[in-house]
This record gives C-alpha cells, structure tokens and sequence, in this order.
C-alpha cells in the first residue's frame, strides 16, 4: 500500500525529518505517537503534497506509484485522503455544493457520471446521520464558523464519501468530546476493511482504544524512535514519552 | 504556490471572439453635425429628436473627457470611429424571427442565445443589438397583451413619442459629462420597456449586445420606465469579437422607478477584454442612472464585470421618493492588463431612504481594480440609511485593488456603516480543495465563487449558472 523509503523533508530550510522508513500494507492501522512538533503532521502534508513541504531526499511509493510524482489532487483521486488537523474554512461555498463536487471529481476519476440530485440527497443524510451531523450544517459554509467539533466531523465525513484507499488522519480526536469521538471512531470502524490503510497521529489513548491499531509508531524530533503493538500505546499513556 | 500549478493553462478563454462575415453598412467616419443628422436620418426619426441630439452635439464641442479614473489609455481619436453600421438591409427592420437574415440568428445561437428557441423554450424575451441596430426582439406579443411595452428604442420614438420625450435624458441630462453627451448626439439603439401600472411584467427582458463591425463604437441607449406598482427585472449582455484594435462602446442607461415600482437590472458584461499581452478590447465607459422618482420605489442593479479592456462605470440610483431603496451588487474582475474603476453612487434625497452596496472585486494577472463610490445624504434626507461592503480579492503578486468609498452627509439622522475587506486566496485554502482531489482552476474557481456568492445569487436563475461559468473562464490562466 505505502512504502516510505529514507524520506527527509524540510520546511522553510528547517530539516523536520530525517530518513524516515515506514511500511503501511493493505488493511493496516498504524498508529502515530508523539510529543509536539516532532514531525507527525509533516509527515501527513509531505504525503498528500502540501508544497509548503520541501522532500530533501526519499522516497514514497503509494500502490506501486511513485508519490511525489503526483501533484495534490492526484494523490487524492488515487485514493490519499488527508483529515486535517486544523481543517480551512471555506467561506461563501457551502458545505452540500463542495462535498458533492469532490464526489463528483472523484466519480469522474472512475469513469462514473456526477451523482443525481435525491441520491446525492439521500447519502448525505445517511452518512451525516451515522456521525450524528445535523443536516443544517450543510447549508453552512465550508468549516466556516464550524465548531473545533463540528470541523473534525465534517472531515471524517469527506472521508467517507470520497471512498479512499489510504487514510491519514492528524489529531482527528483532539476537539472531540466523549460522544462524538465514540461515533466518529465508530464511524472509521465501519471503514475498515482488508484494502483500506490508516495512519492515525494522536496523543491519545482513549482514541485508540476505539480504533485498534495494528502498529503503534512512537515520532522524536523527525524519526521513529519506537515500534510496537497496541501494548505500546498503553505504555506510552502511564509513563510519557520520556526516555 | 508554484508547485501546485505544473501546468500552465491555455489563454483561449474568450469563446465570442468570432466575427459574423455579414455585410455592413457604414456611414462616413468621424463625428460632426452631419453624421449626428445622418444617424437621425437612418432611424427617420422626427424633427424633436434630432434637435435633442444636435443639443448635445453642440456642448459636446465644448466640454471635456473626464480623467479621473485610476485607468490609463491612449487618447481616443473620435474622429477615427465609424458612429454607425448595420447589417446590410436592415433599412426596413424584419417583422419576425422569419425574416431575420439566417447569418445573424447563427450568431446568437452561436453566443448560446438562440433566439428562436427562447422564444418558445426559455420564456426570456430578447433584444438583441447587433452594433448599431436592435435585429430582433422576442416575446412582444405577450408582452403588448399585459401593455408591457418593450422594443428597440428607435421604435419607440416612433410609436411613443410622449414616452420618451418625456423620460429620455431626465435621469442622464444632456450635459452631463463628456461620453453621456456623446451618446446623446450618437446613439443608435438599444431598449425601451414600459411597465404599466399596477403590472408585474411577467418574464424576464434581456437585451443582448453585440459589437461585431470594426473600427466602429457602439452607442447604445436603454431607457426602462416602471409606472407605479409596478416590477421588471431586466438583464444585459454583451459580447464582441477579438480584435488587436481597441473599440469604444458608450451607453447610457435611464431608469425611473414611480411609486410603489421596483426595477432590478442585471449585466453580465463580457466585452472582449484584449489578449494576454494586454492588446485590443473594448473600452466600456457607461453611464448608468436609475431614479427612484416615487415614493416606496426601489431599483436595484447587479453586474458582473468580467469583459473589457478598460471598465469605467458607476450604476447609480438618486433616491428622491421617500422610502425608495437604492441598491448597487457587483462583482468586477480583472484578469492580464485589465482595467477597472467602478462602483456607484447612491443620492438620498428623500426621507427614510435606503441604499445598500456589495462590491467584489478580484483582480489576477497585471490588472488593476479599483472600487470607486459615493454615498451622498442631502440635508432632507431624514434617517437615510446606507450599509457599503467592499471586498476585494488578489490573485498572484502582480494586480492592484484600491477601494475609494466617498461619503457626503449633510443630514444629521442619517448613518452610513461601511467594511472594506482585502484578501488573498490562500495556499491553505487551494492545498485543502486540491487535497480532495479538485485540480488548481477548479479549487481556484470554487473560492472565487464562493467570494462573490452574496452577489451572484442576487441574478435571475436563468443566468446565475452562466455568470459563475463566466467567473471561472475569467480567471483561467491566473492561478499561482
Ligand atoms: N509551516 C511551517 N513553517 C515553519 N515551521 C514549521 C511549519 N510547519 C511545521 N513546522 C515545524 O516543524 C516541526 C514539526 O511540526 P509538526 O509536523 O507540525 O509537528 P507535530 O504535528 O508533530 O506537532 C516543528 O518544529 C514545527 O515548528
Ligand atoms: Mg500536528
């Protein structure tokens, strides 16, 4: 599914990360640990191509492609998809006209006609209802005055509709509360399945105890000090990253 | 942003630069006393009308081009423009669609207006101007039959002379600035509309411009009159071939709204704007004035400035009745050598007297974009009320945005509340869209139509969709 090969990346000069090797396969939950500002969201940005991230050396080959080959969309067609840690606000698009155009890009990507109006009426309502949206959020500009809740949500949702391959999702928990966080980790639940990867960053226990991992990745200061099991995390919740 | 845009996107963006190959008749260039009487001749029109128009042709001799606005051209040379040209045989105007010159309906079908079809499918009623004449005009059975006069102007100088003595240049007078008093002395054609009493005109009027012959200026002249009670929503558009040369057009637009009327005027303005280089275009300098006459009346303008070289026109409504609203949308953009200085002016002269003004202006490429208004309270203007928002939009480091909002208030109780905004479309903001797998144009065009949404929503249905088409093609080429 995704293989990084000795990647460094650096960010305005600042070298972020340093040779960093990671293997995701085919149906694989790989969870991603550690203290701020260790690199874990430029490692999500460099793989969905945010330019602001300059790639040094390395390499990233995402089914069989060569990643950064790819500009940002195309990566997305291919199946990237990328919840943000802090989601863009959008303001004067609203919500049910942006997510039914990237549908349909992603549609067109597959050789399928744009969505008719009441199916794309009757997904919306069902997908929402599963993360517990209220349809009036649609008629609401992209993230726009969103609650930090409401943000997260309507990422997990995009997730959903745009059917991805390889999922990366930076700190989707932070900002969440005790409910929402359940229907969003049982949402992401239901969309795991043996072809989709996921790379979930979080600092937090509670989120992984939804979402079991497969493999849990302890991030310092651009690299990948530790790899374990779910054990790992637990670990890491008692005692902190100190070493 | 440069990473983003591996492509360079192709500048064939203008889709009406094609010209009709269709016989003209053209008199004599230049602009003299003669050609003032010849155009008058060719419209056989009577002995009062051509005395208004040498009126205005005697003070044109003695007043200057105005030269204030932030836009910079060559000195014109008036006496190098042909001020008239017609399809060939246009010397008795068709009766019917039937008896139009097939070469010409091929061109509005062209333009996507075709003219039969919206006769029967689209239910808009058309006009349609082809450089100096009206060629066809839709619907006017209907229309006559609710006593919904709308007709080319040279008609109706004929056919309603009381009319139009009595409203033409009572908004716009004669003298009042150099390219009005032009178009008085010159004018050609352009739309009448007459909505009586009490009548609410049923569909939407268009009027659809085009300048297709060379070396010729286009002088059209739009007169619309809302008797009281009365609603009409009318919308403009305009098109023209891509020429290296540049071609003025310089209309003048009147509007009276009576008690109780409502006008709402739409433009969708897509004059051929030159090549990237900043060759050819149309010189677009317009005066449009609305005059809320009556009391409770309302007159509200909406354009979308995509076309010309240079842009300069301020649609402006004088709101003498008390109660009458004002109100002013616009969506201006400039792309490569652009120019546009526009904006409004909003006159309270009676009491209560509302006005509101929404103005985008994107401007991309090496364009410049200038916001120009003025809210004007008179002293007896009691409790005026004005609300101005101006948001401007930069794509790219090269273009220029200015807002001059000018206030003039002489009456205590009044308020104005004015928000001026400027903006950048954000890397953040393209990464994000493009992350959900739009390419660069269409994260672009996505936040752009966002950005203008307040006033593209205000444009009739049937044209909205077009307008944001438009907003997207306008800006093709500019991303990064
Ligand atoms: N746009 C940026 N400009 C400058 N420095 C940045 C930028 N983004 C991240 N960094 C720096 O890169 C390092 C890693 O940041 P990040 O990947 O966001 O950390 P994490 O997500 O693990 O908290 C930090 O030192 C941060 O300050
Ligand atoms: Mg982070």
């Amino acid at each position: 599914m995704l293989e990084i090969k000795k990647l460094s990346v650096s960010v305005e000069k600042n070298k972020i990360l340093d040779n960093l090797d990671l293997t995701i396969g085919s149906g694989e939950v790989h969870a991603i640990m550690g203290p701020n500002g260790s690199g874990k969201s430029t490692i999500a940005h460099t793989l969905a191509g945010n330019p602001n991230y300059n790639v040094d050396s390395g390499q990233a080959l995402f089914n069989g492609k060569d990643l950064f080959e790819l500009d940002p969309s195309e990566r997305s067609l291919e199946g990237l998809f990328l919840a943000f840690q802090y989601p863009i606000e959008l303001p004067g698009v609203s919500n049910a006209s942006y997510l039914k155009q990237i549908l349909n890009v992603h549609r067109k990507y597959e050789g399928k006609d744009p969505i008719d109006a009441a199916e794309f009426l009757k997904i919306l309502k069902e997908k929402s209802n599963r993360l517990n949206i209220p349809m009036e959020m649609h008629s609401r500009f992209v993230n726009t005055g969103f609650s930090g809740g409401e943000k997260k949500k309507n990422e997990v949702l995009q997730m959903d509709f745009l059917n991805p391959s390889l999922v990366i999702m930076d700190e989707t928990d932070s900002g969440l509360d005790v409910d929402a966080l359940r229907q969003t980790s049982e949402a992401v639940n239901q969309l795991r399945s043996s072809d989709r990867s996921f790379i979930i960053i979080t600092h937090y226990l509670r989120l992984l105890e939804y979402i079991e991992p497969d493999y849990v990745h302890v991030f310092q200061d651009g690299k990948i000090v530790e790899s374990g099991d779910k054990k790992l995390a637990h670990k890491i919740d008692k005692e902190g990253y100190a070493t | 942003m440069n990473k983003l845009n591996k492509d360079n996107f192709k500048q064939d963006s203008y889709k009406h630069g094609f010209v009709t190959d269709i016989e003209s008749e053209k008199i004599p260039r230049g602009l003299n006393e003669e050609v003032v009487k010849i155009i008058s001749k060719k419209k056989n029109e009577p002995q009062w009308m051509l005395d208004w128009r040498l009126k205005a042709f005697n003070r044109l001799e003695v007043m200057k081009k105005p030269d204030w606005g932030k836009v910079k051209f060559d000195e014109i040379n008036f006496q190098d423009i042909y001020y008239y040209s017609s399809p060939k045989g246009f010397e008795d105007k068709p009766k019917s669609l039937d008896e139009v010159d097939p070469k010409l309906l091929e061109t509005y079908e062209k333009l996507g207006i075709p003219l039969k079809e919206q006769e029967v499918l689209a239910g808009v009623a058309v006009d349609a101007v082809f450089d100096s004449v009206s060629v066809a005009t839709t619907f006017k059975e209907k229309l006559n039959e609710m006593g919904v006069i709308f007709c080319p102007i040279s008609e109706a100088i004929q056919k309603h002379p009381e009319l139009v003595k009595k409203y033409l240049g009572s908004v716009i007078p004669i003298t009042d600035h150099f390219y009005a008093t032009l178009n008085s002395a010159v004018f050609s054609d352009g739309s009448f509309v007459y909505v009586p009493k009490g009548v609410k005109c049923p569909m939407e009027l268009s009027t659809y411009f085009r300048i297709n012959a060379s070396e010729t200026g286009q002088f059209e002249r739009t007169l619309i009159i809302a008797d009281e009670g009365s609603y009409v929503s009318y919308l403009e558009g305009c098109t023209a071939p891509m020429r290296d040369e540049n071609q003025l057009h310089a209309a003048n637009v009147e509007l009276v709204a009576l008690d109780n009327a409502e006008i709402k005027y739409s433009t969708v303005q897509n004059w051929y704007p030159g090549d990237e280089n900043g060759k050819g275009g149309i010189y677009n300098f317009v005066t449009k004035r609305g005059l809320c006459k009556g009391k409770n009346s309302k007159i509200s303008w909406t354009q979308i400035e995509t076309g010309s070289a240079i842009t300069w026109k301020y649609p402006s409504c004088i709101l003498r009745g008390d109660n009458s609203i004002g109100e002013f949308y616009s969506v201006a953009i400039t792309n490569n050598y652009q120019q546009a200085d526009t904006g409004t002016k909003m006159i309270h002269l009676g009491k209560n007297t509302k006005s509101k003004i929404i103005s985008k202006g994107i401007s991309a490429g090496k364009s410049s974009n200038t916001y120009r208004g003025l809210v004007k309270f008179n002293r007896k203007a009691e409790n005026a009320k004005n609300i101005t928002q101006c948001d401007s939009l930069l794509v790219g480091n090269t273009c220029s945005a200015n807002t001059i909002p000018l206030t003039e208030n002489n009456s205590n109780s009044s308020s104005i509340e004015h928000e001026a905004t400027t903006s950048k479309i954000s890397d953040e903001q393209l990464f994000y869209c493009m992350q959900r797998g739009l390419d660069a144009e269409q994260a672009q065009s996505l936040i752009v139509n966002g950005f203008c949404k307040e006033v593209l929503q205000k444009l009739p249905m049937e044209f909205a969709v077009e307008a944001q088409k438009l907003v997207s093609i306008s800006l093709e080429g500019s991303v990064g």
